[in-house]
């Protein structure tokens, strides 16, 4: 459906050919917003009205006295479902350290948080299909798990600012939501206009970079420097290359459809969506008024790592 | 009078929240108090983790978010 529709005003209206670069380039556009947005729009609203989006103060709540592995599993799935705003970022971690979580779990939270979200997942399904939604959820998840695992080892807690341990939190008793139908849509249409008003810069900049790369791009340039199984380099490429570029978990998926199409392997593509989405400089900066340069150079290189791991591991298999 | 209070360490939605009752308290003619709180400290102490927060004479009525239109006249003509 949305195919026709970028066909019918690309090529039938506007007269560019199929198979040249603007022609092309400019379909990818047309095509990829309409699909996204529409999807965002659809899916945030369905999730408003079933009140399916988790607060961190929730999150906190749920987490907080269970055992080790039962709340660091619960963090990673919880932050997978939690809409994640950096902004928030230093009360979360403020509010956890506070309620006792363990600093271990808390970075498993950060990590899985931006990186894997309901929304990422629904439009990941919708675009790149099942089996990649999956080999990303799954990587995911794992790399949330294993990197709070290993930043617990490193006894994170020396380098938490003095000042957060000091602050004590106060329980809020939240209005009870209006539950009626009415109640439910007005926040649904709430929720759809804060975060399409968020995400919508960085999914259009994401679907232009996508479509610059689908009609400009020549195949045999990536096959060449990007998509050879033998190529080790490519992951490590990919990661950096993904380290100072920042988007949120929706917005690389353009860039990794464009990529997939032209014939980049697929590990390859995972690491580089994987290191654009949870790993950013201004959340890094945002995160040093709670925690010292040492914890977050950890932070960002045990991520790095794993990354690369998730690269290699999936060109591997395929 | 009513005392409101904004919870957010300056972010933008913050900034609007703060906008947005101000504008509303003009138009209904009330006048309120209103105050901008960004130590965190001070926010946390709230039990509030995701800003923009609203406090309204002392009680939480909003964490996270902008708050719909609706609701903040709401908060304004109500009677306490």
């Amino acid at each position: 459906m949305f195919d026709n529709l970028a066909s019918l005003i690309v090529y039938q209206w506007m007269g560019l050919e199929a198979d040249s670069h603007a022609g092309s380039a400019l379909h990818f556009f047309i095509m990829d917003t309409a699909k996204i947005f529409v999807m965002l729009v659809v899916i945030i609203y369905l999730m408003g009205l079933l009140r399916a989006i988790l607060s961190p103060e929730k999150v906190r709540e749920y987490v907080r006295g269970k055992p080790k592995w039962l709340a660091r599993s619960s963090a990673v799935t919880l932050g997978a479902i939690t809409p994640f705003c950096s902004c928030s970022s230093v009360p979360l971690f403020i509010g956890f350290v506070e309620a006792g979580i363990p600093l271990g779990v808390t970075f498993s939270f950060l990590i899985a948080s931006p990186m894997i979200n309901e929304v990422a997942v629904v439009i990941l399904l919708g675009i790149l299909g099942w089996k990649l939604t999956l080999m990303y959820l799954a990587a995911g998840l794992t790399v949330a798990y294993a990197g709070g695992l290993i930043m617990e080892s490193a006894r994170p807690e020396r380098w938490v600012e003095d000042y957060v341990w000091k602050i004590q939190m106060g329980e809020a008793s939240l209005p009870k939501p209006d539950n009626s139908l009415t109640g439910r849509h007005r926040y649904a249409w709430g929720e759809v206009r804060e975060i399409v008003g968020r995400l919508w810069k960085w999914v259009i900049a994401g679907i232009a970079v996508g479509a610059l790369f689908h009609g400009y791009v020549p195949e045999g340039w990536v096959t060449e420097h990007l998509g050879g199984h033998d190529n080790w380099l490519a992951v490590p490429g990919a990661v950096l290359l993904g380290v100072p570029l920042y988007s949120n978990a929706t917005g690389v998926i353009p860039v990794a459809e464009a990529m997939l199409g032209k014939g980049v392997a697929i590990g390859t593509t995972l690491a580089f969506m994987m290191s654009i989405a949870a790993l950013s400089l201004p959340e890094m900066i945002i995160l040093r008024k709670v925690i010292r340069w040492p914890a977050l150079a950890l932070y960002a290189g045990v991520l790095i790592v794993a990354f690369m791991l998730v690269g290699w591991g999936f060109n591997l298999l395929s | 009078m009513k005392h409101f209070k904004v919870l957010g360490s300056g972010c933008k939605n913050c900034e609007i929240t703060a906008n947005l009752i101000k504008t509303a308290a003009e138009q209904a003619g009330v006048e309120i108090e209103l105050e901008k709180i960004t130590d965190i400290a001070q926010i946390m102490s709230y039990g509030v983790m995701s800003t923009p927060g609203v406090v309204v004479d002392g009680q939480v009525v909003h964490a996270g978010g902008l708050p719909g239109p609706d609701l903040v006249r709401q908060w304004v003509s109500e009677k306490s």
